[in-house]
């Protein structure tokens, strides 16, 4: 138990951690928002001046920003469709009894460990190269014209590469949550006169639930922020084919030299990305008290 | 009509036989109880028949028709299982009405089914609830629910009872049994519980190592025991077993005596020994005698109040006629 006294020392002694993790968040935040209000650029330094919202302004008017906005939508859910029903499936599959079963399940976790910048390099000059990729020899030694991947369906091949980075985080959980469903359950159903489906549907799924709902809540935290693989791959092009939110600002304040543009659009992206987090909290509280 | 007959079967986990080929047959509307220590392979047996595991050799029937490799839910049985395997997200509605959902019976069919089994089974306020909001005992409940709706030509039952407590265990042995009374179905029952066996059975089937090593109604089990295994199983507590000089004096290896029928006096009797621990139980006194010369203790059942304490010395007398007589082999004789 805890007495009055050792809990006023114990506030004491992790303040300065507190403060310090405060100040951490609060100055960046601060500055973030100072800077969305004024006309600053870095290439007229000390010429900064206060310009209300026209930052805003322009950002939110700025063609490429809807674009950036539907692009990072198709992102999130496109990675989010195909994590969720291919980590079910590989689960589905790992959960099955087979030889060398321990190997297989470390060389499906394997692609997590890779950094994103370096799978995307791999999969854009090893893959995805017209000329030299593997899937362009694919396609030649079928007689075909090769396909380039990455000018043709920039966005869906972004998808396809984040995808197979994070297929192994959703694989995991949900075999986890797979191998901690009661085998009574299923024998019970089995014996109900149940078939696969009916079992995997009925019984399967709403046990997997509440892990498919912790995977999309993870990962769309990590989604919405998406960027090396877009650096090294695209460059958001072409136009703005893969730009998303991220990528656009990177440009705004990094390659426009725009200071006060890209503060404003990462306001926008804070607010954007808080709704989603509280439409998403909503879903998860639901999910998890049941 | 739920006639199940067992003809060599048999079942190997790898190399390991946990059952050897083995004969039974179970007559339809009987309440058959597999009885046997832990790990003898009674919930193996019952699987076996379910379908839920393949035989390794040998035929399985039901009412007269081969078995052996149907899948479950094409045999008709309904089993109860020892977790009650309720699913945990629908509710008691929704999980009674699973099996007749998957087997498509009409919707209003279903509704009165429900009705009816929750009315019988007392779940009838229940109806809505999840499984997690339940008592065991409610649970339990359910789970016959669902068996019942199914209208199964035989149940199977594995150990439904042990996740209970004491009273509750009573109250369901009754209603377990009254259903069989009202349903007349077959019923396969795994416990190694002596008192469910005893009680509830029609037929009694004891298992040692994958081995019957008896049938038989309660009583014949009870009055003559085939072998000193099934002697010391069946009943409770265990039948004194006495081997050695006092044995060959009646002309056998190893003489059995239930503690039930030994008498005591404080006086004189057959056989001299020292009270030591004694189990009060209230209807009934239970008194560990040693220093007999027989065996390291002979328990002996007297009246409930008794005025012997720890140290005392008692004289033993067996019923002539209620005592067992075993050969070297464990067999009984006469
Ligand atoms: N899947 C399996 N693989 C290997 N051995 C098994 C398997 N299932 C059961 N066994 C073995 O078979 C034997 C019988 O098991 P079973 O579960 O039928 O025992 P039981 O009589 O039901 O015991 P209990 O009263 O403890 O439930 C045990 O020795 C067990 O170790
Ligand atoms: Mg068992």
């Amino acid at each position: 138990m805890a007495t009055k006294h050792s809990r006023a020392a114990a506030r004491l002694m992790i303040s300065p951690a507190v403060l310090l993790l405060l100040a951490w968040m609060i100055i960046p935040l601060a500055m973030t928002l100072y800077f969305s209000f004024l006309s600053y650029n870095l290439m007229s330094p000390g010429m900064e001046r206060w310009i209300g919202f026209t930052n805003y302004q322009y950002f939110l008017t700025d063609p490429a920003f809807f674009a950036a906005l539907t692009n990072t939508i198709l992102l999130v859910v496109g990675v989010l469709i195909v994590t969720v029903i291919g980590g079910t499936l590989f689960a589905l599959l790992l959960d099955q009894p087979f030889f060398g079963q321990g190997i297989v399940r470390i060389m499906v976790i394997a692609p997590f460990f890779v950094m994103p910048t370096v799978s995307a390099l791999v999969w854009k000059n090893m893959f995805m190269n017209p000329v030299n990729g593997l899937f362009a020899h694919l396609f030649k030694a079928l007689g075909l014209q090769p396909f380039d991947f990455l000018a043709q369906a920039p966005l869906a091949s972004i998808i396809g590469i984040v995808s197979w980075q994070w297929l192994p985080f959703a694989t995991l959980i949900l075999l986890t949550a797979l191998q901690s469903l009661d085998q009574e359950q299923l024998e019970a159903a089995e014996m109900d006169g149940a078939p696969w489906l009916s079992r995997f549907i009925h019984i399967m799924l709403p046990h997997l639930a509440r892990a498919i709902t912790v995977v999309i809540l993870i990962q769309t935290i990590f989604l919405l922020s998406i960027f090396a693989e877009i650096l090294v791959t695209t460059n958001g092009g072409p136009g703005t084919a893969s730009t998303n939110l991220t990528y656009l600002i990177y440009m705004q304040s990094l390659l426009q030299f725009d200071v006060g543009g890209g503060s404003a659009g990462g306001v926008v992206a804070i607010i954007l990305a808080n709704i989603v987090a509280i439409f998403l909290m909503r879903m998860i509280g639901k999910n998890l008290e049941a | 009509m739920g006639r199940i007959t067992l003809d060599k079967v048999r079942k190997a986990f790898g190399p390991v036989e946990v059952i050897p080929p083995l004969d039974l047959t179970i007559e339809d509307g009987e309440f058959v109880v597999f009885v046997g220590p832990s790990g003898c392979g009674k919930s193996t047996l019952l699987r076996l028949i379910a379908g839920l595991e393949d035989v390794s050799g040998g035929e399985i029937r039901i009412d007269r028709v081969d078995a052996t490799t149907l899948p479950p839910a094409k045999r008709g049985l309904a089993m109860v299982f020892q977790s009650y395997a309720l699913y945990p997200h629908m509710s008691v509605r929704k999980n009674i009405a699973f099996p007749m959902k998957m087997a498509g019976v009409p919707k209003d069919e279903q509704d009165r089914r429900i009705e009816a089994a929750a009315k019988a089974l007392n779940l009838t306020d229940y109806l809505d609830r999840r499984p997690g909001q339940l008592s065991g005992g409610q649970r339990q409940r359910v789970a016959i629910g669902r068996a019942i709706v199914r209208e199964p030509s035989a149940f199977l039952f594995d150990e439904p009872l042990s996740n209970l407590d004491a009273a509750l265990r009573v109250g369901m042995r009754l209603e377990i049994s009254e259903l069989h009374a009202r349903l007349k179905t077959t019923m396969v029952y795994v416990t190694h519980d002596q008192v469910e066996a005893m009680t509830m059975a029609d037929k009694i089937v004891v298992l040692r190592a994958g081995r019957i090593e008896q049938v038989g109604a309660p009583l014949e089990l009870y009055q003559s025991p085939r072998n000193t295994f099934v002697a010391g199983f069946i009943g409770s507590p265990k039948m004194n077993l006495i081997e050695g000089p006092e044995a060959a004096r009646h002309d056998a290896h190893t003489i059995g005596v239930r503690p039930e029928h030994i008498a005591v006096s404080t006086e004189g009797g057959q056989w001299q020994g020292r009270v030591g621990v004694s189990e009060h139980l209230g209807s009934d006194t239970f008194l560990h005698v040693h220093d007999t010369g027989l065996a390291e203790a002979l328990t002996v059942r007297v009246g409930g109040e008794v005025a012997l304490h720890q140290g005392d010395t008692v004289w033993l007398s067996p019923e002539a006629d209620k005592i067992h007589r075993f050969d070297a082999d464990g067999l009984r004789i006469g």
